[in-house]
């Protein structure tokens, strides 16, 4: 007789004998009233967990005051185990993403992947390409291009677009261009304003696209956290955190008016953690300035800041050579460069977990204060 | 932000290794603002360091500008997010929150607890797969108790977590908690969760979060964060018969045709026999598709491409299944419904639905009774109002292949979506089909008399015009239509010469044709009827016997007889037609009044004589007739 077998008997015996029924005899021993039917249908349960209900049982047979109903032993499986097939976090936040991109596909009359070069694009579109397989996404890749990206962001963003064989539209906001409007001459919230935000909506609104995806997430800032998967834009391209339309199950409501335009995070609910070990799993391309290695760099109001081209005023200041890398991509003289010797996934990784910031941290526009991204996304920033 | 510290020399290649083989929990927390709620998830974050320095400056700072526990860390400033939410001192929408352990990644839906928030809980809690639900140790169990647990069984969630929170406040008394332990058990019996688990914990405090409380020796159990990273809440999803709802046909060209969608339920492999539902077609899966391979199998909740043996037609919306175990197919089922809008719930009224692939037209047809989301109670209801839950019949344009939500939730709930704003105005959960012979008529019924003329906000119904030539039928029938008209009515009118001439040319004047004449009459007016219409016949219509077979046709209620009671004498005198002049002189054979008998009606619902009031007077009684038995509301 096999000790889970030996337990049922005297269970069944305290049943009797106490004149309870077994689901309560179940409770008191795993705190699940199933438990035992399960281990009776040829269930199994972990060692501690046997051990605890034999205590239990000890106590229960004695008198069985002190027997406590509340301990929770949740690890009895039921018997019929099914395959080890079983899915993974990333395969659950895989296939949710995979989910939502087809659901755009098949409703949206004009979509568009909005992708901005970083890890979180690269995953995006690495999903895209699942989605599809063996069609290619049908959409096309947008990036707004704020025309002071890192150089090797650019390089990387056209190399991509001609591997995978899709289309790419590159918008630059002209006007802005015209204006000369740069981050060091009118600082980092009109830069951003008008060679991003404006740009965006600028470019949208001159592809008529109905539906955009971003690879925001719900993890990176608290405004983040309550935003839909499809989030509802009106023909101003405005957010209305109070008005968003309430999202059951995997059903989601892809109907607009004209004018209108949705956009669609599909990475909501994977975090920094999961983008890396995603890349990792997947072994997805990405750009190497997340990687460390010696850069130029000056130091500008506490941040360290790339030098990547002849437009950064350098004020007498040289340049040093240092070991870097970024955390998150932006517009150049936006980013700041962290100290790191990290050059390989897993070195970033360790790095990441072992880190004490968090990830916008680095980003010069997030700390004007508490509620500013909220403010932001109102006035139709991604 | 490590769960465990991590130092250079760990391997964080096995640490990948490991963390990539994690578990996924969605969890919602259930409770009011006073409950603790938001602390608990803060202090879970906290506690399990998943916290960046920045994050805890940030968190301090914050305190000291809108913290609620003087010098104490205000962890709920953590988790609201959203401005007006942080003035307002409680949380109005869903917020999302990530934190993993080694065990498990968790999801958490945090949503408030409020009455009028019912609805973010119901979103909140259709991800989920299991609630924890927050008491204050020192009030039990409440109003809000009862209703965060309806909703919770509602959306189908089988496991509870019962958090008896602010133990320190009751001295961590185990006899405070038993009982509220017991009457929870109790109440909770017939919502039918399959485990309970009771924790008595003190979230600001940290006791029994993250490991078991000292200040606790008499409980046993396992504190929340362990029990949440073992507890089985694996799904049956995969013992259930294969479905796989089209999301997106896949066609890179002509030797390609793969359907993509996420599987509802149940297992498929490569050679396994299929059906598409509706179409009823079989085939047998050829390959199941993937980036990195084909597969062998696969299982719920994966987002695959198949490709079939045969080459048949299928489009989104379609839902393969199991060759052996069809889903049900119907254009009429019961469902619970949770209003999620502001404006009124009236059935009758037509919405779009939308299920896992498709977005079909529907109408709740019958509000069966409204259920209290406090009490539980059944109660008559006539519309449904926000945040309110009924259980209803409704109505599709189509039929669509379903199962019953408490056997799949994926192929058994649907959402509600206004046709004029696109807002999402509901959550149903289908019940069963109302139909039982599923494959025979579906068409003739999608739309039906109530809709119709709900639709026209009216009652049909048919007035029916009797009386001698020349007593003013045709003339009071036509003010009549005027009217209705001017009400904004539909209306239609039968009379002798419309009918005559067309339908009805093939017939005389004879007995027999008189009464042929009159059942099609009858019939026709039945019709339009049906269609939704005030319909009005104007025929001398002289026999008894033929003006009860067309009152017969149509339901109580619906058949209106109007007497024109104008005297032979007065009829012959106008002779409009000469008609009269022409029967005395014998040129017309069977004339009524002459030498045909007319049968005066008894007991006709309107009785107007034109030779004491206008015409037009006579009109009015009738309309008024009409408004004052309510033909003219709907």
């Amino acid at each position: 007789m096999s000790e889970i077998e030996q337990l049922i008997r005297r269970a069944e015996a305290v049943a009797t004998r106490k004149d309870l029924s077994l689901s309560t005899v179940s409770r008191k021993l795993f705190n699940d009233g199933k438990g035992l039917a399960r281990l009776k249908a040829g269930g199994q349960c972990t060692l501690k967990t046997l051990d605890t209900a034999r205590a239990r049982l000890d106590a229960l047979e004695s008198d069985g005051s002190s027997v406590s109903v509340v301990s929770p032993a949740a690890d009895i499986k039921p018997p019929a185990e099914i395959d080890a097939r079983v899915m993974t976090h990333l395969d659950r936040l895989e296939a949710e993403s995979i989910h939502i991109m087809r659901e755009v596909a098949a409703e949206a009359e004009n979509p568009v992947m909005l992708y901005s070069v970083g890890k979180d694009s690269a995953v995006m579109l690495h999903l895209a390409m699942k989605a599809f397989y063996p069609s290619k996404p049908p959409f096309p890749l947008m990036h707004v291009d704020t025309t002071w990206k890192f150089k090797e962001m650019i390089k990387f963003r056209d190399e991509t677009a001609k591997r995978l064989g899709l289309d790419l539209i590159a918008h630059i906001n002209q006007d802005g261009v015209d204006q000369g409007i740069g981050p060091f001459t009118h600082g980092s919230q009109i830069h951003t304003d008008v060679m991003k935000t404006q740009a965006l909506k600028q470019a949208l609104d001159k592809y008529g696209f109905d539906a955009a995806f971003g690879g925001a997430r719900r993890d990176e800032e608290k405004s983040r956290a309550k935003e839909r998967i499809f989030s509802f834009r009106s023909a101003e391209h405005r957010w209305d955190p109070k008005n968003q339309r309430p999202e059951l199950w995997n059903i989601y409501n892809t109907r607009i008016h004209k004018g209108e335009s949705i956009r669609v995070f599909p990475l909501s609910n994977w975090t920094e953690l999961d983008i890396w070990q995603y890349i990792y799993r997947e072994n997805i391309p990405i750009v190497p300035l997340y990687f460390a290695a010696k850069r130029p760099v000056v130091k500008l109001n506490g941040t360290e800041i790339m030098v990547d081209d002849e437009r950064m005023p350098l004020n007498g200041v040289a340049p040093t050579e240092e070991m870097v890398r970024f955390r998150t991509l932006g517009c150049y003289p936006l980013t700041g460069a962290v100290r790191s010797t990290a050059s390989t996934l897993p070195e970033i990784i360790q790095e990441m977990l072992t880190a004490r910031n968090s990830e916008r941290e680095g980003r010069v526009i997030d700390h004007d204060q508490a509620a500013s991204m909220e403010k932001k996304k109102q006035e139709g920033y991604f | 932000m490590a769960n465990a510290p991590l130092t250079a020399d760990d391997n964080v290649i096995d640490y990948l290794a490991a963390h990539e083989r994690k578990g996924l929990l969605r969890f919602i927390t259930c409770g009011s603002v006073d409950d603790g709620k938001s602390t608990l998830i803060g202090r879970l974050l906290y506690d399990s360091k998943l916290l960046y320095d920045d994050q805890i400056a940030t968190l301090e700072s914050d305190t000291k500008k809108h913290g609620t526990q003087g010098e104490k860390i205000d962890f709920a400033l953590l988790v609201d997010g959203l401005a007006a939410e942080r003035e307002q001192g409680i949380t109005i929408d869903v917020a999302y929150r990530f934190f993993s352990t080694e065990k498990r990644k968790f999801i958490v839906a945090d949503t408030p607890g409020h009455e009028q928030y019912t609805r973010n809980m119901a979103t909140g809690a259709s991800t989920a797969d299991l609630a924890v639900i927050l008491i204050d140790a020192r009030k039990g169990i409440l109003t809000q108790t009862r209703r965060h647990s309806f909703i919770t069984s509602l959306l189908g969630i089988r496991h509870i977590v019962l958090a008896v929170n602010k133990m320190d406040l009751v001295g961590y008394d185990e006899d405070t908690f038993r009982k509220i332990e017991d009457e929870y058990r109790a109440f909770a019996k017939p919502l039918g969760f399959e485990t309970i688990a009771c924790i008595p914990v003190s979230a600001l405090e940290g006791d029994n979060i993250i490991t078991r409380s000292r200040r606790m020796a008499w409980y046993d159990g396992a504190a929340l964060l362990p029990f949440l990273e073992t507890v089985n809440v694996r799904s049956d999803l995969a013992e259930k018969p294969f479905r796989l709802p089209v999301q997106w046909v896949n066609r890179p060209d002509l030797d390609f045709r793969g359907f993509s969608g996420t599987i509802a339920s149940g297992k498929v492999k490569p050679g396994d026999e299929i059906v598409v539902l509706p179409s009823a077609k079989r085939s047998k899966v050829a390959r199941i598709v993937t980036m990195d391979g084909d597969l062998d199998e696969a299982g719920p909740d994966m987002a695959v491409t198949v490709t079939l043996k045969d080459e048949i037609d299928i489009s989104r919306g379609d839902i393969i299944c199991a060759g052996q175990a069809p889903a049900e197919q119907t254009d009429q089922f019961a469902a619970h419904l949770l209003w999620m809008a502001e404006d009124t719930l009236f059935p009758g009224r037509q919405y779009l639905m939308k299920t896992a692939n498709r977005i079909i037209p529907a109408t709740v047809t019958e509000l069966k009774h409204k259920i209290h989301v406090n009490t539980l109670e059944h109660m008559s209801g006539k519309t449904l109002e926000l945040n309110e839950v009924g259980y209803c019949n409704l109505n599709l344009a189509q039929p669509i292949a379903f199962d019953s939500y408490a056997d799949n939730r994926r192929t058994g709930a649907f959402i509600l979506i206004d046709k004029r704003s696109n807002a999402t105005i509901g959550a149903g959960m289908i019940d069963f089909s109302l139909r039982r012979a599923q494959n025979v008529h579906w068409q003739d019924l999608d739309i039906n008399k109530k809709a119709r003329a709900s639709a026209k906000h009216q009652r049909p119904c048919v007035l029916w015009f009797t009386g001698l030539s020349g007593s003013g039928k045709s003339t009071v029938a036509n003010l009549v239509e005027k009217r209705l008209h001017d009400l904004g009515r539909h209306t239609y009118t039968l009379d002798g010469d419309n009918v005559r001439h067309g339908l009805n040319k093939d017939l005389g004047f004879t007995d027999a044709d008189r009464v042929e004449n009159i059942r099609r009459v009858g019939e026709t007016a039945r019709l339009m009827a049906d269609a939704g219409l005030i319909t009005l016949v104007s025929f001398i219509s002289p026999f008894q016997s033929e003006r009860r077979m067309a009152r017969d046709l149509m339901p109580d209620g619906e058949f209106i007889e109007v007497y024109i009671s104008t005297p032979l004498a007065v009829c012959e005198q106008r002779d409009v037609k000469g008609l009269y002049a022409k029967a005395r002189r014998g040129e017309i054979k069977n004339f009524t009044g002459i030498d045909s008998a007319y049968e005066a009606p008894q007991g006709a619902e309107i009785d107007v004589d034109t030779s004491e009031i206008s015409a037009a007077d006579a009109a009015d009684r009738i309309v008024e007739f009409l408004q004052g038995n309510g033909y003219l509301e709907g």
